[in-house]
Parts: C-alpha cells; sequence; structure tokens
C-alpha cells in the first residue's frame, strides 16, 4: 500500500504514529452491475431484474434475489419517476461541513420497482416536500453509469 | 441448547471522545483485565476468546485480531473474530455463548473494542457503492425517523425524540462510564441546529473510543465463578440485506423477528409484564421509540406515550436505558455488547447508581449495518 508513517512525538496528544495513505483500488462490478450503469449512461434507462421466485424488481440489479436465494436473471426497465417514500434535508456532511443550501436526501418507489431509490431531490424547498409526493428524474448531460447521471429528481 | 451459560464477570472503560494514552489492544485489554477481576478469574483460567471490532479503516490498525490477541491472554488459545455492524459487541457475545452451551469451551472471554478517533477518514468504498447505492448512518436514521413521526403524527413527534435525549442523558449522569454525563432538557434538545431533518444535533450519538468485556461460564463454573450470575435465557438474531423488497424503516422487520426467536427461546408471552427492563440501540433518539414498539414493549405508533407518561424513565414501569444508551456512550462496536453488559449488570444487582430496584429479566437490543442486523438477548437471574 503506498504511504509513509512514522513516530511523531509529544504535546498533549502523547507519543502517536502518523501517516497518510493512498489507496487506489479496482473492484470487479459484477456482470448486472455492468448492465446497469451502461443502461444508465447510453440509453438513460433504469434497469431492474426480476426474482424468479418471489417477483420483486430489485435495484441495484444482481443475478440473485437476496431475499429468496434465488435467480434473478429477467431484466425489467423501471419507471424514471415514482413516489417519495421519505426524504431527510441534510445540513452537512458527517465531517461537519457545512453546506451552502441544504442537500434533500430521498427513498423514491419507482414505478414498477420492488425496492427503494436512494437519491437527491432539487426544484423544491424541503418546507414543500412531502411523503407520497411524485417526482421525476432530470438527467445529467455528462453521464458516467452511476446514480449520479441523475441530477436529481423534481417534483411532477 | 445443550447446557446453560451465563455471564459471571463484566468489564468496561470509560467511553472517552479520545483515548490518547492507549493504543488499541492497551484499549481493549484494559476492558478484558477488569472484565477477569470482575469474575475473579485469570486469564489462565479462560478457554477461549472471541473478540469484536469494527471494519479495519475505523481502528485505523490493520488485522487488529493479530494485535490484540496477545494483549488479550490468547496465546495457546482459539480466538475468533466476528464482525456484523453495529451489532459487533452483541455478536461477540453471541458467539461466546455458543462456544459454551455446545459444550467445546467452560469458560470463554468476550471482549469488543473500536477507537473511531483513529479512524481512516473517508474509509473503505462499499460493495454496491459504486454506482451511488449508499446512504450514510445518519441519512438513514432522519429518513427512518421521518417516516416513523409521518405515519404516527401526532401520537409521536419530534419532541418525543427529545424527549428520549433527555431521559437518557439524566439516567447517564448515574453512570460513571458513560460518555456525556451531562444533562439536558427536551427543549435544549428542539432548539439544537439541525443536522438531517427531523434529526437535530442532540438526537445524534457522540462517538467514543472504548471497550467492553464479559466471561461467559457453563452452568457448573457459573455457580462456582458467581454468587448471582445473570443466565441467558433467551436469543435472537436475524440479518437481512440493504435494499430489500418491503422494508419498512419504521418497523424494521429484522428487530421485530429477533425479539420473537428470544420470546420464545424464553418463554415470554407478554415482554412488558414478564421483563422488568430494556436496554436498546438508540443510535438516534428516534430509534429507542421504534425499537420499544418493534420489540413487542407497545403497539406501533406509542412508543412516545411511553418516553412521556415516564414508562420508560429508570423510575417508571418499564425502564428502557437506565444506563443511558448510546446516546450517552458510542464506542462503535463495543456499544453493542455495552447493552448486554448493562442488562446482566442489572440483572446481577450489580448496576450501580443505576441500578434499578428489584430485577429479575432484562433484555439487550442492537441493530447495525442499514438496519439488517438485529439482536436480542435476554438475562435472567435464574436458570
Ligand atoms: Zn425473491
Amino acid at each position: 500500500m503506498p504511504g509513509k508513517s512514522g513516530i511523531q512525538s509529544g504535546g498533549s496528544q502523547g507519543v502517536g504514529v502518523e501517516g497518510e495513505l493512498s489507496i487506489p483500488y479496482r473492484h470487479a462490478a459484477g456482470r448486472h452491475a455492468e448492465r446497469f450503469s451502461r443502461e444508465m449512461r447510453d440509453n438513460r434507462r433504469i434497469m431492474g431484474v426480476r426474482c424468479s421466485r418471489c417477483e420483486a424488481v430489485l435495484l441495484p440489479p444482481r443475478p440473485y434475489c437476496g431475499f429468496c436465494f434465488e435467480p434473478a436473471t429477467e431484466w425489467v426497465e423501471v419507471a424514471d419517476e415514482g413516489e417519495l417514500v421519505t426524504f431527510t434535508s441534510v445540513q452537512g456532511d458527517p465531517d461537519a461541513a457545512v453546506f451552502e443550501e441544504p442537500r434533500i436526501r430521498a427513498l423514491i418507489m419507482l414505478d414498477g420497482a420492488g425496492v427503494h431509490f436512494p437519491h437527491v431531490l432539487g426544484e423544491v424547498a424541503p418546507d414543500d416536500v412531502s411523503e407520497g409526493m411524485r417526482v421525476k428524474a432530470v438527467w445529467s448531460e455528462d453521464r458516467n453509469g452511476t446514480l449520479s447521471d441523475i441530477k436529481y429528481f423534481r417534483p411532477i | 441448547m445443550t447446557r446453560a451459560a451465563a455471564v459471571v464477570g463484566a468489564g468496561q472503560t470509560v467511553h472517552a471522545d479520545r483515548r490518547t494514552d492507549v493504543s488499541v489492544p492497551e484499549l481493549a485489554r484494559e476492558a478484558a483485565r477488569r472484565a477477569l477481576e470482575d469474575a475473579g478469574i485469570r486469564a489462565r483460567d479462560v478457554d477461549a476468546v472471541v473478540f469484536g471490532s469494527g471494519p479495519e479503516s475505523w481502528e485505523g490498525v490493520n488485522r487488529p485480531e493479530g494485535w490484540i490477541g496477545p494483549a488479550l491472554g490468547v496465546p495457546g488459545k482459539p480466538i475468533l473474530r466476528v464482525h456484523t455492524g453495529g451489532t459487533t459487541g452483541a455478536a461477540a457475545t453471541i458467539a461466546a455463548f455458543y462456544h459454551v452451551t455446545s459444550g467445546m469451551f467452560d469458560v470463554v472471554l468476550a471482549v469488543a473494542c473500536d477507537k473511531p478517533s483513529e479512524r481512516v477518514a473517508g474509509g473503505l468504498p462499499d460493495d454496491e457503492a459504486g454506482a451511488g447505492f449508499t446512504l450514510d448512518t445518519r441519512e438513514l436514521a432522519a429518513m427512518q425517523a421521518r417516516q416513523y413521526i409521518d405515519r404516527h403524527y401526532p401520537e409521536v413527534r419530534e419532541e418525543h425524540g427529545a424527549m428520549v435525549v433527555a431521559k437518557n442523558r439524566g439516567n447517564a449522569a448515574k453512570n460513571p462510564f458513560a460518555q456525556v454525563r451531562t444533562p439536558v432538557a427536551a427543549k435544549d434538545v428542539m432548539a439544537s441546529p439541525p443536522v438531517a431533518t427531523p434529526l437535530k444535533e442532540l438526537d445524534c450519538p457522540p462517538l467514543a473510543d472504548g471497550a467492553a468485556a464479559l466471561v461467559i461460564a457453563d452452568e457448573r463454573r457459573a455457580r462456582k465463578i458467581a454468587s448471582r450470575p445473570a443466565w441467558f435465557a433467551g436469543l435472537g438474531t436475524c440479518s437481512a440485506g440493504a435494499f430489500m423488497p418491503d422494508f419498512d424503516m419504521a418497523y424494521p422487520e429484522p428487530c421485530v423477528r429477533a425479539a420473537q426467536i428470544a420470546y420464545q427461546m424464553a418463554w415470554i408471552y407478554e415482554p412488558l409484564r414478564e421483563l422488568d427492563l430494556v436496554e436498546v440501540y438508540d443510535a438516534f433518539s428516534f430509534q429507542e421509540l421504534i425499537w420499544t414498539e418493534a420489540l413487542g414493549f407497545c403497539n406501533p405508533g406509542e412508543g412516545g406515550k411511553m418516553v412521556e407518561q415516564g414508562i420508560t424513565a429508570m423510575d417508571g414501569e418499564f425502564p428502557v436505558n437506565p444506563s443511558g444508551g448510546i446516546l450517552s456512550a458510542n464506542p462503535g462496536g463495543a456499544g453493542a455488547m455495552l447493552r448486554q453488559l448493562e442488562a446482566a449488570l442489572q440483572v446481577m444487582g450489580r448496576a450501580g447508581e443505576h441500578q434499578v430496584p428489584g430485577v429479575k429479566k432484562a433484555m439487550a437490543h442492537s441493530w447495525g449495518g442499514a438496519l439488517q442486523f438485529s439482536t436480542v438477548t435476554i438475562f435472567s437471574h435464574r436458570m
């Protein structure tokens, strides 16, 4: 692992071992994740898979259903709009840096999906958000195959 | 279960924002040594060790089992490391229980430790996070609280979360090991700055360096070691996955099921009447209300009433978190073991200033991951 470290002494902090890490990584995403990313990037489509047993449409797509341990291989297009399940207006990140504008995190049940989809809301003030409201994806022009290919969901 | 097991000794460190005076193994050893002293046995009397800690990035050191094992007197004995998110410490105890009830070992030391003040900034990437399917714990808890309040409003309101904080911080004032021991009023909680709505700063837990340890023994040894052991009467664990179909955060199924399994094992039919108290994993204020409901102490939506009417106060008819809970001391992977430690001490009659009089049966609960791990442990004064 690249990095450096060494003993640092002194002060009220006592003796400590200090260092820095730089951790490059490359993980195999798995075949299902690959198609999910490509469809987002190239076709602006959110694709899930249907469990062969319980028939739930799963996101993110994976080749098995975590409930049934059965294969999930049938691809299903899920709508890029749905119903808001719950939300929070986040004032800053966990390391206490305060955002300029509160960020509205949300779980959305997309039409045709069986599980909640995590994203952010835009074009709406926190006070005007309510559970059950309909929201639709606003896609980014600059897409790389991750959830940030959707800029945010806006109320419809 | 093939034979009975009991907690016969307990030890914990003071839970502090930052312990610069000890390394990770030294911190773990501090709790282990106190647990052995409490039981009145030596390290050589221990047959096996189970160790629990959070992700390596949280410790700041790699493969802590390698460093911590020798600090716990392990050489020459089996050691097992367990990690199941927030339930890690409870899982270590449960693994020790399996060790003993299997008949393989008579005396097992379970230790849990975390030193998040030295965690590696940012942590490591999660699977499925590559595409952005990730929520931080605070966001998750905030959305859980929002869903819970909206479902039960006006029976449950933001004020009820504040009442939980005021109650638990008040209890912690009597717990010398707690991290935050200054009482706060519910109105102070309501007036604290918003963090992730509806959670305010004081609805969220602190983060501590700390460790906990339990000595667990079989029937024969337990009777020799302790005059009043805390017997394991029931145990339930249940896991789900992240992004599972039909997952209801306001009434989480893994918690409900873990409780059902434990009640069945302990022959408990009316939890509120048959148990004397519970220590729940109140990582965020509203969760105490949610767990109170999911564990079956009241109906869904009645959690607010439980705290408002003082039922869950230390001197109420069913105390919840007399130790002050996670809201008053949050040492990562050790937090879930602390719930068990506190419940066991209550049954042993040795909880000190926060002892609830006449406790015969007490329960400990924990949750972890994206709400997908749940554990429930029931201790009884009788085998
Ligand atoms: Zn299925």
